[in-house]
C-alpha cells in the first residue's frame, strides 16, 4: 500500500477537530470501537483501521470534506455498502474513510422517462423493489444485490447473471452526480441519453473510486418480462457443454442468463440445497429466457434441439416460477456449499472467450493436480465469466501459498487465451499486481495520467487498481475462512 | 547511411506530403511521433462521411486512415468482430450479413444528408462519433458496443483498453471515453466490436395521423410495455411523400413502432400492442418484414433530409419534455421528426442565425436536454458552438485532452476551441 504519511498520523486530533467543524460531529467517528467495523470490506483477508470515519449527509458536505483533504494532503477512501470482493474500499492507516451510508434515499421514480434517481447507498435490489408494483425492474443483478449499493455498482461496473442480455451497470446508467477530489461538484449524463462531449459517465463507471465520489445515480428501468423460463441441462463432458453454449449463441439466441457448473460444484450445491441437479453429469447448464410467451417457447425449443445435438444427458424445463427459482437456488448457494467441503476457499473472477471454456477448464484441472488442491467451477457461460473456487486450508501456510499461486496461474491463463483478469469483481488490491499481465507500462502510464489529471496529489483511494511496485506478484483472491465471508448470508457472484 | 539515418530520411520524404495515407500501424506510429516532435497538428479522417460535423480547425497535415483497412478477426460464435480503423462499415456489415448478424446500434449513414448518396464511413469514424440509430433506447449506443481497442496517444505511444470479451472491468474503461471523442484524444487503430444476431422477423406498427400530444402518449405506452419495441418514431405530415409503401393505408403524419424477434412472437406482440394502445382497425396499418426494414433504414439514415440545404440540429431531451419543447420550437421555421421513442428530435431550421441558436439552446437546456449541430451554413459555422459545454466540464475535458494528447496535435479544436 502507499507509504504511510506519519505527519498525518501525528495530526490526527487536529484533523478530527477540523472535520467536526465541517460536518455534524455526531457523523465523525474516531474512537477505535467506532471505526473498527470499517477495517475491511468483503475481501476480509485484508484489514486496516483508518484514521477516522466520516458519514456525510449532503453533497455539500462531501465537497467540503474532499476540498479540506485535498488542501491538507489527506488520503480519502470512499465506501458504499462494503460488499466489494476485491478490496476496493479497504482503508489506509492515514486515510479518512468516507462512508456514504447516509445517502440512502430513492429520490425520484420517473416512469414517464423510465428511470430512477437515487442516492448512492440505496441497495441494488431496493431500486427494483421501488418500481416493481408498476411492473418495472432494474436489470443488473449482482448476486449480492440485497446488500450491495448502487453507488458501489457504478464504481465497480457490477454485472450479474443477466448481464449477457441486459449489459452491466455501465449499459444501464443514465447519469451521475460526482464530487471530484478538489471539491468540484458536477453531473455527467442525465435523463437525456448520450450526453455530448467526452464520456465521463463511462469513464467514472468502473473506476473503483479513484476518480470521484458518486453522490447521485440515475438508472434506466425496464418493463418486467411477461414470462421467464429456465432449462436445466446435463452433459457427459465439459466439451459438450461448451459447444452447446457456443452453438446457442451462434444460433441467434441471446438468453437472459446462461450458467455452467462442473461436476464438483454441481454435486456440492445439490447436496447443500437439494436443487435436483443431475449429479452424474460432468457439466450442468442453466439457461434462462425471458420475454413474451411465444418468444420464450420458441427459444426453449431451439435450446432443446441444440442440447440434444450436443449429447445432453438430461434436460428439464421449469414448469413454474417456483421450479425456476429452485434451479437457481443451488447455483446461488455455491459459496456456502463449498464451505462444507473445505475449511477455506478462494473465489477467482476471470473472463474468457466462450469458445475457450473447455480448454480453460482442462487447464484448471491440470493445475489442480499440480498444486494438489481441489477446485470447483462456476461459469457465467453466456458472457465468458469464470469463477473457480479453490479449496485450501489457511492454517497451513504452505496450502495458502499454493492456493495463491494456483489462482494467479488461472488468471494468467485467462489473459493468455484472450480473456481478462476480472469480469465483474474489480481489480481493487486483490488483482493489482497482476495488472501487468494484461497491460504494458505504456498502457498503465496512460491510465495513470488520467488519474493525475483529476487527482494530481493521488489522494482519492490510492493504492488500488494500479500496481505500486513494478512486480507481477501473485496476490490473494477472495479468501473465505471456515465458510465465513464478511457477510455470510449474502449470495455471491 | 546508418539505419537510423535511413529511417529519418524516409520520414523526411514522407513529411513533404500534406495528406498521409498509411498502410500499416508502424507508419501511423511514425507519423504521429514525428508530428509530436515537430508540433504539427493533424486532421484525422477516413471516408469523410462525417467530417463536416464538428468545428472547423487549422491543421497542417491530414492523416487519412482509409488505407489502413481490413477485418482482422471475426468470430460469430463469440459475438465480436475485430477490424482496422479504416475498414469501411459497408465491408463489416456485408461480412456480418453472411452470418445473419449485425451491429445492433444501427450506425447512421450520414452520406444521404451531406451528399445525397450512401456513405457509411469507416468503423473508426462510427465509434469516434458515437451516433446511434433508432434502436438506441433498447440496446445502447455505439460506445456500448466497443469491447476493446488499440490506438495511439498524442506522443505516438501504443495504448489499449478492453479486449474481445463482453465482461471486463480491468482498469479504466477507455472504450467509453474514446467513443464520441471525435478523434481528439487518440487515434483508434484496431477496434473490437460486439455483434448480435439479426432478429428473425421485424414488423412495424404504423399509427395514422396522430397529433403530437397523442403521439408521445402512444410512444410512451409502447416503450413502457412488455411488448418490448425496438424503435419508435414520429413523422409529421409534411414527410408523407417519403413514405409510400404498399402496406400503408393512409397518408399524413405517422408513428412507427418496430417489434422484432422470432416470427410467432412478433405477431403476438404486434396484436397485443394494438390492443394495449386501444387502436381501432382503421387507425393503423402494419409494415411486413421487407417494408419494415426499408422504413427503418430511411429513418436511421435521415433520408427525409437527403441532400437538403437546411441546417440540422440533433436535439436530445427526456421524453417527458418533448411536447413542450416542440411547441416552443414551432415559433421558428422548422421541419422535424422524432426518433428514440420521442426523445431525439432531428430538427431542420431554415434561416438560422446566432440569436436563434442561442434561443434554441436556452429552450433545450430549460428542458434538461442538449443539442449538437450536425449541419450548418459555412458562414455561421465559425461563430456557432457546435457542441455545448459548461465551464466545469470544459476544465475537466482540457485536463483529459492533455493527458492523452499533450501537444494538441489530434484534431485540435474540432470539439471545443482550445481542446
Amino acid at each position: 500500500m502507499p507509504k504511510v504519511d506519519n505527519s498525518i498520523l501525528s495530526k490526527r486530533d487536529q484533523i478530527v477537530s477540523d472535520v467536526e467543524k465541517i460536518i455534524d460531529p455526531k457523523n465523525v467517528l474516531s474512537h477505535i470501537d467506532e471505526i473498527k467495523p470499517y477495517e475491511t470490506d468483503a475481501l476480509a483477508a485484508y484489514k486496516q483501521v483508518p484514521l477516522m470515519v466520516v458519514l456525510p449527509e449532503t453533497v455539500k458536505e462531501v465537497s467540503k470534506i474532499l476540498k479540506y483533504c485535498n488542501e491538507n494532503k489527506i488520503k480519502v477512501v470512499p465506501r458504499g455498502a462494503g460488499t466489494g470482493l476485491s478490496g476496493g474500499s479497504l482503508p489506509l492507516q492515514d486515510c479518512i474513510l468516507l462512508a456514504m451510508g447516509k445517502f440512502n434515499k430513492v429520490l425520484e421514480l420517473d416512469f414517464e422517462n423510465r428511470c430512477v434517481v437515487t442516492q448512492p447507498c440505496v441497495t441494488n435490489l431496493a431500486i427494483t423493489q421501488a418500481v416493481q408494483d408498476k411492473g418495472f425492474y432494474y436489470a443488473p443483478d449482482p448476486s449480492s444485490q440485497i446488500a450491495c449499493s448502487i453507488g458501489g455498482n457504478v464504481a465497480e461496473n457490477s454485472g450479474g447473471v443477466h448481464s449477457l442480455k441486459y449489459g452491466a451497470t455501465t449499459n444501464n446508467l443514465l447519469g451521475i452526480e460526482v464530487v471530484l477530489m478538489d471539491g468540484t461538484i458536477t453531473r455527467f449524463g442525465g435523463k437525456a441519453m448520450d450526453a455530448e462531449g467526452y464520456d465521463f459517465l463511462g469513464l467514472m463507471t468502473g473506476s473503483e473510486g479513484l476518480l470521484g465520489v458518486i453522490t447521485e445515480v440515475t438508472v434506466k428501468i425496464l418493463k418486467t418480462p411477461e414470462v421467464v423460463k429456465a432449462a436445466l441441462v446435463g452433459f457427459p463432458t465439459i466439451e459438450d457443454a461448451g459447444n452447446c453454449v457456443a452453438e446457442i449463441i451462434a444460433g441467434g439466441c441471446i438468453p437472459a442468463g446462461m450458467e455452467i457448473m462442473d461436476k464438483a460444484l454441481t454435486k456440492a450445491t445439490n447436496d447443500y440445497s437439494k436443487a435436483g441437479y443431475p449429479t452424474d453429469a460432468e457439466a450442468m447448464m442453466i439457461v434462462e429466457f425471458d420475454g413474451t410467451e411465444h418468444e420464450v417457447e420458441a427459444y426453449i425449443e431451439k435450446v432443446k434441439k441444440i442440447s440434444e445435438k450436443n449429447n445432453s444427458s438430461s434436460l428439464k424445463i421449469s414448469k413454474s416460477n417456483e421450479e425456476r427459482l429452485k434451479f437457481w437456488a443451488g447455483r446461488k448457494a455455491a459459496f456456502p456449499a463449498c464451505g462444507v467441503l473445505a475449511p477455506d476457499y478462494m473465489c477467482m473472477d476471470g473472463s474468457i472467450p466462450r469458445g475457450k471454456l473447455a480448454e480453460v477448464l482442462k487447464e484448471i484441472t491440470r493445475l489442480s493436480k499440480k498444486y494438489d488442491l481441489p477446485v470447483a467451477n462456476a461459469f457465467h457461460a453466456g458472457d465468458g465469466n469464470l469463477h473457480p473456487l479453490i479449496m485450501f486450508d489457511a492454517n497451513n501456510k504452505e496450502s495458502l501459498k499454493k492456493c495463491e499461486e494456483f489462482g494467479a496461474d488461472i488468471l494468467k491463463y485467462c489473459v493468455k487465451v484472450g480473456g481478462a483478469l476480472t469480469g465483474e469483481h474489480g481489480v481493487g488490491i486483490e488483482k493489482r499486481e497482476l495488472m501487468c499481465e494484461a497491460f504494458n507500462d505504456k498502457d498503465i502510464q496512460q491510465q495513470l495520467t488520467i488519474k493525475v489529471a483529476l487527482d494530481p496529489n493521488s489522494l482519492l483511494n490510492p493504492g488500488k487498481v494500479y500496481p505500486i511496485l513494478r512486480k507481477c506478484a501473485e496476490e490473494g483472491r477472495v479468501h473465505v475462512h471456515g465458510g465465513k465471508t464478511k457477510f455470510p448470508d449474502i449470495p455471491r457472484f | 547511411m546508418s539505419m537510423e539515418e535511413k529511417q529519418n530520411s524516409q520520414t523526411f520524404q514522407d513529411f513533404n506530403q500534406n495528406t498521409f495515407k498509411p498502410n500499416s500501424r508502424e507508419e501511423i506510429t511514425q507519423i504521429v511521433k514525428n508530428c509530436y516532435k515537430k508540433n504539427i497538428p493533424l486532421e484525422i479522417n477516413g471516408l469523410k462521411s462525417k467530417h463536416k460535423i464538428g468545428r472547423n480547425f487549422q491543421s497542417e497535415k491530414t492523416l487519412n486512415l482509409s488505407n489502413y483497412s481490413g477485418i482482422i478477426e471475426y468470430k460469430p460464435e463469440e459475438l465480436y468482430i475485430k477490424a482496422k480503423a479504416g475498414t469501411p462499415l459497408k465491408t463489416i456489415i456485408n461480412e456480418l450479413d453472411k452470418n445473419n448478424q449485425q451491429l445492433a446500434f444501427e450506425p447512421i449513414d450520414f452520406g444521404f444528408l451531406f451528399k445525397g448518396e450512401s456513405n457509411l464511413g469507416t468503423i473508426g469514424g462510427v465509434i469516434s462519433c458515437n451516433f446511434a440509430g433508432p434502436r438506441r433506447f433498447k440496446v445502447g449506443s455505439a460506445r456500448d458496443h466497443l469491447l476493446g481497442f488499440q490506438g495511439l496517444n498524442g506522443k505516438g505511444e501504443t495504448i489499449k483498453s478492453g479486449g474481445t470479451v463482453v465482461k471486463n472491468v480491468t482498469g479504466y474503461d477507455l472504450c467509453k471515453l474514446l467513443s464520441g471523442s471525435f478523434g481528439t484524444l487518440s487515434i483508434l487503430t484496431e477496434l473490437s466490436i460486439k455483434v448480435l444476431p439479426k432478429p428473425e422477423m421485424s414488423k412495424t406498427l404504423i399509427i395514422n395521423n396522430p397529433h403530437l400530444k397523442k403521439t408521445i402518449e402512444y410512444l410512451g405506452s409502447a416503450l413502457s410495455s412488455s411488448t418490448d419495441p425496438s424503435g419508435g418514431v414520429f413523422y409529421p405530415e409534411y414527410f408523407e411523400k417519403n413514405f409510400i409503401f404498399n402496406d400503408l393505408t393512409h397518408k399524413g403524419a405517422l408513428i412507427g413502432i418496430r417489434i422484432e424477434g422470432p416470427t410467432n412472437s412478433v405477431d403476438q406482440r404486434v396484436a397485443r400492442l394494438c390492443k394495449e394502445l386501444n387502436l381501432l382497425r382503421d387507425e393503423y396499418s402494419i409494415l411486413e418484414h421487407e417494408q419494415s426494414s426499408i422504413f427503418w433504414n430511411k429513418t436511421k439514415n435521415l433520408e427525409v433530409f437527403s441532400n437538403s440545404k437546411g441546417n440540422l440540429l440533433r436535439v436530445v431531451v427526456p421524453m417527458s419534455e418533448t411536447v413542450n419543447m416542440i411547441q416552443k420550437l414551432k415559433a421558428y421555421d422548422i421541419n422535424y421528426f422524432l426518433d428514440w421513442g420521442g426523445s431525439l428530435i432531428w430538427l431542420q431550421i431554415e434561416d438560422l442565425n446566432l440569436k436563434i441558436l442561442k434561443e434554441i439552446r436556452d429552450i433545450t437546456q430549460k428542458h434538461s436536454g442538449y443539442f449538437t449541430i450536425i449541419k450548418i451554413e459555412e458562414d455561421l459555422k465559425a461563430s456557432a458552438d457546435i457542441f455545448t459545454i459548461d465551464p466545469i466540464k470544459y476544465k475537466i475535458s482540457e485536463k483529459i485532452k492533455k493527458s492523452f494528447d499533450p501537444k494538441r496535435i489530434f484534431n485540435p479544436g474540432k470539439m471545443y476551441s482550445g481542446i
